[in-house]
């Protein structure tokens, strides 16, 4: 569906992707994982058509973007990272509309704002005017007005960027069933528990280009331990305790609040420390996490 | 229908669809458009052209200003400014909306509509706001005795193809517009006011002091308005004056559509 070589995207000196390689093939859903400004919005809009690459090939359902933009976008759904919804339209008129542009007609429109709507759990919103939606639903709406031409991919950029854990949890169960009905999905994120929710395969990225490359479980066993100790000594003594458990696990991260210690087997190691009479403030045990993939690939947690 | 068919279809008239958008959007406001439409019109008959005319009519003995009340001399430039003013409205504040405020152009063109297609688009919705509202003024002008009726059809023409003139400039201008700081404010103020009061709307040009002069030949509005003056009582002007109203005013569209067109396509696909 999609193939990127050496794809590029400059803004004068400024490099924002720097030659980056990725597939994604039918039915996948597939992650972009990165901090803020790592290059995945700008891949995001070469994939979607609506930014020309400076450099590399690109190839969206076997044509090239730079040239064939329109044709390909109409097979698209684009969730953008800001809504841009028309407030002044009520909910079925802002799917009315979207479909118009992508030329449907007004009889197949009918029936598909009232399947889109039912899919966004709008049925109680469908004549208000979208001002009047709360975030999550707004996102829903966008989704739903995505689909609207029945996309052979879907792409969102952040899409539960700034909701609540509810309404988050409504938006993956929502697009969990895209999934299902294998809707290609090509999403980006900075939250990794999104991304293991969601993702078939990600790439992470960081400073324009592609650090490392596999399905989340691949990941985390290539560049983590299967388990993760985290003590906290205060911000005082961290350092100094740091020094004492060095060498203890496969590997230690130092965070100014907390000490990470990689391992096979947290508790052990816990065990270890206590033994060598340190007693930490606060200790947990807990599964590796694409958190600290990052972490190992680029020096830097995320939210950094 | 099969979905290439319908495809080439949807590529192929995406001017359109961002029109009927537009036009819906208008029906929001339609109360508004209609009243201000009919409002300004009336005020301006009441005081200047039956206030200010009974002082000009009384003053130049019957006579009026070029050979016709005052009242009829000045209708033909209020429909212009009427018209130029509605084109204005629907290219400008769109503009910035799609752009700025809510950032509508961009989901636009993430479907396979593209930027030259929402400059048309919005181009179409706006000549059909110019055509309401040249009608409707019309309407107040004939009721008001202010042109013949004879006159009309030409004259409506004329005033929607002033406001597609000067809608197609605001909007290429507008489309450069980064953020929204007081940009209209500006355009009223150092645009919109000075055409209006220094293009022949309340008194031939040719009595304004000759070093602002200039004013009314860069002006849509002049242009428009001693066309229209031409076809509505009479006036006289010379055939290759008339010719070069039009090409003005042609400029202006054609020049306006494709700055924008072009500035368009550059800020959405970045």
């Amino acid at each position: 569906m999609i193939v990127a070589k050496d794809l590029r995207k400059t803004y004068g000196d400024f490099v924002a992707v720097d030659g980056i390689d990725f597939q994604v093939k039918q039915g996948e859903a597939f992650g972009l994982l990165g901090p803020n400004g790592a290059g995945k919005s700008t891949t995001m809009r070469m994939i979607a058509s609506t930014s020309m690459r400076s450099g590399g090939v690109l190839e969206i359902l076997g044509k090239d973007p730079n040239s064939h933009g329109p044709e390909i976008r109409a097979h698209l759904g684009v969730v953008p990272q800001q809504d841009n919804l028309d407030r002044e339209l009520k909910v079925w008129e802002n799917l009315y509309i979207y479909g118009r542009y992508f030329g449907l007609s007004r009889k197949f429109m009918k029936n598909k704002i009232e399947e889109l709507i039912a899919f966004a759990q709008l049925e109680d919103k469908r004549n208000s005017k979208t001002e009047e939606l709360s975030g999550g639903m707004k996102r829903r709406l966008t989704i739903a007005r995505a689909l609207v031409n029945e996309p052979d991919i879907l792409m969102l950029d952040e899409p539960t960027t700034g909701l609540d854990p509810q309404a988050r949890h409504v938006l993956w169960d929502r697009l969990f069933r895209l999934k299902e009905q294998g809707v290609t999905l090509v999403i980006t994120t900075h939250y990794m528990d999104e991304a293991e929710q969601l993702c078939d395969r990600l790439v992470v990225m960081d400073k324009g280009r592609i650090m490392a490359e596999g399905s989340p479980a691949e990941l985390i066993k290539q560049y983590s331990s299967k388990e993760v100790l985290e003590v906290r000594f205060g911000s005082s003594q961290n350092q100094q305790a740091a020094r004492q458990i060095e060498g203890l696990g496969d590997r230690t991260e130092v965070l100014p609040d907390r000490i990470l210690i990689y391992s096979e087997n947290g508790e052990k190691i816990l065990e270890k420390i206590v033994k060598l009479g340190l007693s930490p403030l606060t200790s947990l045990v807990r599964r590796s996490s694409l958190e600290d993939v990052f972490l190992r690939l680029t020096g830097r947690s995320l939210a950094d | 229908m099969d979905t290439e068919v319908r495809i080439a279809r949807g590529i192929r008239l995406g001017a359109w669809y961002v029109a009927e958008y537009r036009i819906r959007q208008m029906t929001k406001w339609l109360g508004e458009i209609i009243t201000v439409g009919l409002g300004n019109p009336i005020i301006y008959l009441l005081a200047i052209g039956i206030g200010v005319g009974s002082l000009v009519d009384a003053n130049t003995g019957g006579e009026g200003i070029n050979g016709v009340s005052y009242i009829t001399f000045l209708a033909p430039a209020l429909l212009a400014t009427a018209a130029i003013q509605a084109a204005m409205d629907e290219t400008s504040f769109p503009t910035l909306e799609g752009f700025v405020w809510n950032k509508s152009f961009f989901g636009m063109n993430s479907t396979q509509l593209t930027g030259g297609q929402i400059v048309d688009g919005i181009m179409i919705a706006a000549f059909f706001r110019a055509l309401l509202t040249s009608a409707t003024y019309l309407v107040v002008l004939w009721a008001f005795g202010a042109i013949e009726p004879s006159a009309t059809p030409l004259l409506f023409a004329v005033a929607s193809f002033a406001g597609m003139a000067f809608g197609a400039l605001m909007l290429a201008a507008t489309s450069f517009v980064k953020e929204d700081d007081g940009f209209f404010a500006i355009v009223a103020r150092f645009v919109v006011a000075p055409m209006f009061l220094f293009s022949g709307t309340f008194y031939p040009l040719e009595q304004m002091p000759v070093f602002l002069q200039w004013i009314g030949w860069i002006s849509p509005l002049w242009h428009s308005t001693n066309f229209a003056r031409a076809v509505s009582f009479g006036l006289e002007v010379p055939g290759w004056l008339m010719i070069l109203h039009v090409a003005f005013l042609t400029i202006c569209l054609v020049g306006g559509v494709l700055i924008a067109r072009r500035q368009f396509v550059s800020r959405l696909l970045k």
